[in-house]
């Protein structure tokens, strides 16, 4: 009795605050029936926007697997003063406001900033370009691929690379031959949320960004300008992509949750 | 204690180097304009623009919603978390990847879906406004858009400790003649609280500085639901670089302190653990 009575009000918490608004997107793209939603999603602007969006995020997510590859072999493999410093402040992005990260570049890109005038003199645009969208996009994902990394590699030890080493192989082919083959699912699940999250990232983006249509839009950006000049089915339908693009991160993470739970340990979390 | 030893993997000077070369460049030295720039605004100016009556208002806004939509996910996301380690039933792993929701969908479009559910004209604004219950643009449509983002931080902080409560314990408990209620006061609380703090913080730092989910439904109303990190936009785009450092500054020194305490919480956790 107890039982059900929980799972009910567990199954109305999440119904209720959870499904029901991404039941929304969907609703709401299809108000006006599937032409007006393809319609909107032919814009030249969407489309535009649709471009950047992937642009942003196959320069982003590369750099922040390099980087999470090469931070988790420092941090795993070897022993040294200051590591858990360092893991904290591979963590800090997740702890600054989004908006916080697109200011910063703003002191340090922007017109007044640090590097403004410089930049200015040279014809650099940064700011209110895509430079900066990819700059705001690669802080928000920095940590991502790294804390997925960090605690899987832990797990596995350095007895297979030594093995490796001690064999005669270089550092390159260890890693490539013994430690990706190891670590390739806890991978694909970092770089799945990393791609996600720099996607969808909005508050970040939208400080630097400049909002010029067409231009330095990214989809979430266009889903708010299309909103606030009211229309709607345009915002909505826009936005379903990315509902979309949640739901397959979504699935596939589940499905790699399922199938190889014990050898993407340390996420979930 | 353990002794450092030597590792015969090559890689040491390089992939140090770099992690923190990149992290510097990312991270670390775009921060510090915001301390540098708040710096050398002079305390008295800095105080009189961080602490000016808008800027109050907001962060009474955004600390005060962030608290309410913490404390209520951290009933409902112990509710979620028992429910999903403590019985099976048949859709419990789509239950669970429902709770990861927040995470993936883009947080613009968990905002304008939250107004259209929440407007007064809204699919369930609709029934509450007749009964004169105002949720969007008010500080309680703020808390829902909260809400939603928190809800996984909570759920996913619980749940594995809640896997490791022996339930011998709770057995051993009710044999000796303990209700449920008291089972779950006395031995299941203390023992995933560490846990709960933890999320909580996390669910409370993610409120404070959130913005794409909360400004469509807050309305941005002056004094009344314009919250923190919309105050920094505002002073940028009318160009006042050291306003908008300024109350950055304020919320970058939070989120410095619930990071740290989050960090004593999973070290008390630990020593527990060990224990």
């Amino acid at each position: 009795m107890a039982r059900r009575l929980l799972i009910a009000a567990a199954l109305a918490f999440l119904g209720l605050f959870v499904l029901l608004p991404f039941i929304a997107v969907f609703v709401e793209a299809f108000r006006q029936g599937v032409p007006a939603f393809l319609d909107a999603l032919a814009e030249p602007d969407a489309m535009a926007a649709m471009r950047l969006t992937l642009l942003v995020a196959a320069i982003s997510v590369p750099a922040n697997i390099v980087f999470g590859i090469v931070a988790a072999w420092c941090i795993t493999k070897f022993e040294f003063r200051g590591k858990g410093l360092l893991i904290t402040l591979i963590d800090l992005p997740f702890s600054v406001s989004p908006v916080v990260a697109g200011l910063i570049y703003v002191l340090l890109f922007g017109i007044n900033g640090w590097f403004g005038p410089w930049l200015r003199a040279n014809g650099v645009e940064i700011i209110f370009a895509v430079p900066g969208i990819v700059l705001a996009t690669i802080f928000v994902t920095f940590p991502f691929v790294a804390r997925e990394l960090i605690p899987l590699m832990a797990e596995q030890g350095r007895d297979d690379e030594e093995a490796a080493v001690s064999l005669g192989a270089s550092g390159l082919q260890t890693f490539w031959h013994v430690t990706l083959p190891n670590i390739r699912w806890g991978l694909l699940y970092g770089v799945l949320l990393c791609n996600a999250r720099a996607m969808g990232e909005f508050g970040a983006v939208s400080v630097v960004s400049g909002h010029i249509r067409g231009l330095t839009n990214t989809m979430p950006l266009h889903v708010e300008i299309l909103y606030t000049e009211y229309n709607f089915v345009g915002a909505f339908a826009v936005a379903s992509l990315l509902a979309v693009l949640a739901l397959v991160t979504l699935a596939v993470k589940t499905l790699l949750e399922w199938r190889y739970g014990d050898q993407i340990q340390g996420m979930g979390h | 204690m353990t002794r450092r030893k030597r590792s015969v993997l090559p890689g040491f000077g390089l992939t140090l180097g770099l992690t923190v070369f990149y992290l510097s460049i990312v991270v670390l030295i775009p921060l510090s304009t915001v301390f540098l720039k708040s710096g050398g605004m002079g305390p008295s100016h800095f105080a009189s623009v961080a602490f000016s009556e808008r800027a109050v208002a907001a962060y009474r806004l955004s600390f005060g919603a962030a608290l309410a939509a913490a404390a209520l996910n951290s009933v409902f996301g112990m509710l979620v978390a028992w429910v999903l380690v403590r019985y099976r039933f048949p859709g419990r792993r789509l239950m669970s990847a429902l709770v990861d929701l927040p995470f993936a969908l883009p947080t613009a479009v968990a905002g304008i879906a939250l107004t259209a559910l929440w407007a007064a004209d809204g699919w369930i604004g609709r029934f509450l406004d007749p009964l004169g219950i105002r949720v969007a643009y008010t500080p309680l449509g703020v808390t829902i858009a909260l809400v939603f983002v928190g809800l996984p931080f909570v759920v996913r902080s619980v749940e594995p400790v809640l896997e490791d409560v022996g339930r011998d314990l709770e057995e051993a408990a009710a044999s000796l003649g303990a209700g449920r209620f008291t089972i779950f006061r006395r031995v299941i609380l203390p023992a995933i609280a560490p846990a709960l703090l933890t999320g909580f913080a996390l669910a409370f730092a993610r409120g404070v500085g959130e913005y794409g989910s909360v400004i469509f439904i807050a309305g941005n109303i002056p004094y009344r639901t314009e919250i923190a990190p919309l105050q920094i936009i505002t002073q940028l785009e009318q160009y006042d670089y050291a306003g908008a450092t300024a109350i950055a500054t304020v919320m970058l020194l939070l989120s410095f302190a619930m990071l740290l305490a989050v960090n004593i919480l999973q070290m008390w956790r630990r020593r527990r653990m060990e224990r």
